[in-house]
């Protein structure tokens, strides 16, 4: 995974996966981080935490989808109305 | 460009369908209804479509039906009574289709547009009574209700999902209107113009109701009446569909940020 080169995808995604792969590696050979985020956030354990904030998360992509997919429809139906007024008006010239 | 052929003969409306059978003579010239647009969208409603505008096309000269991907011959029909077509290649929904006829309409320098179902459930006698209050400059919106008008009788499910309805768009759009979903409305030009209308399936009609009260619009109620047939029972699913257009709707008014 870290064979992508900066030229391949840019230098954002490259960022946010190389951190989540620093933060997977991280939870891998110390599980007990999550522990230490769990208190920093006042919440129980560090399983929990992790459910918490993925839950979070998940919630938050899901509403980002659904705004995304309006878009979408919004401008499917911009085509097809662009393509009906289009129709109509070469209709109109005799 | 179509003409208003005031004499009553042919409008350029038959080259807007697919397939112009015969020319449907126009109406009588009615001076009050100069630069009347009435819009209709239709899915599948080849059995209604015809008479709907044939009863629209004795009051009001220019209508325009889009016909909103439809797989039967709604288009072929409503050409056949008189009404340019417009077509949507696929099915975009209600709200999508009259947004699309009005957009034509004002295209053509409409003054006032009115939105009219194409499944016989509205009278074209209720035309007048529409449009009259736009005349005097005072008024913006035109909404019909069915609860003004004595003579219509609501399926008891029905009214239940209205007068609910009423709750929510009281609390939700701060508007106070006796029916909540009555397709028969007229608007002026500027106030149409000025509504931002984007929602293309059902939830359009809570959003015209929450434009109006965001833009302040002066809107005026008349009595009209619904006619509920035998085929216009087959459409029940409109109010368990209510929950459902009232998320929509919420969703939309969330997104609306973007």
């Amino acid at each position: 995974m870290l064979r992508f080169r900066k030229r391949e995808i840019g230098l954002g995604p490259f960022l946010l996966w190389t951190g989540f792969w620093l933060v997977a590696g991280v939870l891998v050979l110390r599980p007990s981080a999550t522990q230490w985020v769990a208190h920093q956030l006042g919440v129980g354990r560090g399983a929990d935490a992790t459910f918490y904030l993925g839950i979070t998360a998940l919630f938050y992509l899901f509403l980002r989808m659904q705004l995304k997919i309006r878009d979408l429809e919004h401008q499917t139906t911009e085509l097809v109305r662009k393509l009906a007024l289009e129709g109509a008006r070469k209709a109109e010239r005799p | 460009m179509i003409h208003h052929d005031w004499d009553g003969l042919t409008d350029s409306s038959a080259p807007g369908s697919p397939r112009g059978a015969a020319e449907a003579p126009g109406p009588a010239p009615r001076p009050s209804m100069n630069g009347v647009f009435v819009v209709i969208a239709a899915f599948n409603e080849e059995r209604t479509v015809g008479a709907a505008v044939r009863g629209v096309r004795e009051r009001v000269a220019n209508v325009v039906v889009v016909d909103d991907g439809s797989a039967d011959r709604t288009a072929c029909e409503a050409g056949a009574a008189g009404a340019t077509v417009l077509r949507h290649l696929i099915n975009r929904g209600q709200g999508a289709a009259l947004k699309t006829g009005i957009t034509y309409a004002l295209g053509l320098g409409a003054e006032v547009i009115v939105t009219f179902d194409s499944d016989g459930q509205h009278q074209p006698e209720d035309l007048d009574t529409l449009v009259a209050p736009l005349r005097g400059g005072g008024v913006d919106v035109v909404l019909g209700s069915r609860f003004l008008d004595r003579g219509t009788r609501v399926p008891p499910v029905r009214w239940i999902t209205l007068k609910l309805g009423i709750v929510f768009t009281r609390i939700v759009s701060r508007i106070r209107v006796t029916d909540v979903h009555n397709g028969l409305r007229a608007f002026t030009r500027e106030a149409v113009q000025r509504m931002n209308l984007h929602e293309d399936r059902m939830a359009h009609a809570s959003e015209i109701l929450d434009e109006i009260s965001r833009l302040g619009l002066r809107y005026r109620e008349v009595p009209t009446r619904i006619l509920y047939t035998d085929y216009s029972r087959q459409k029940g699913q409109q109010s368990t569909a209510a929950v459902r257009i009232a998320l929509d709707f919420l969703l939309g008014k969330l997104g609306k940020g973007h």
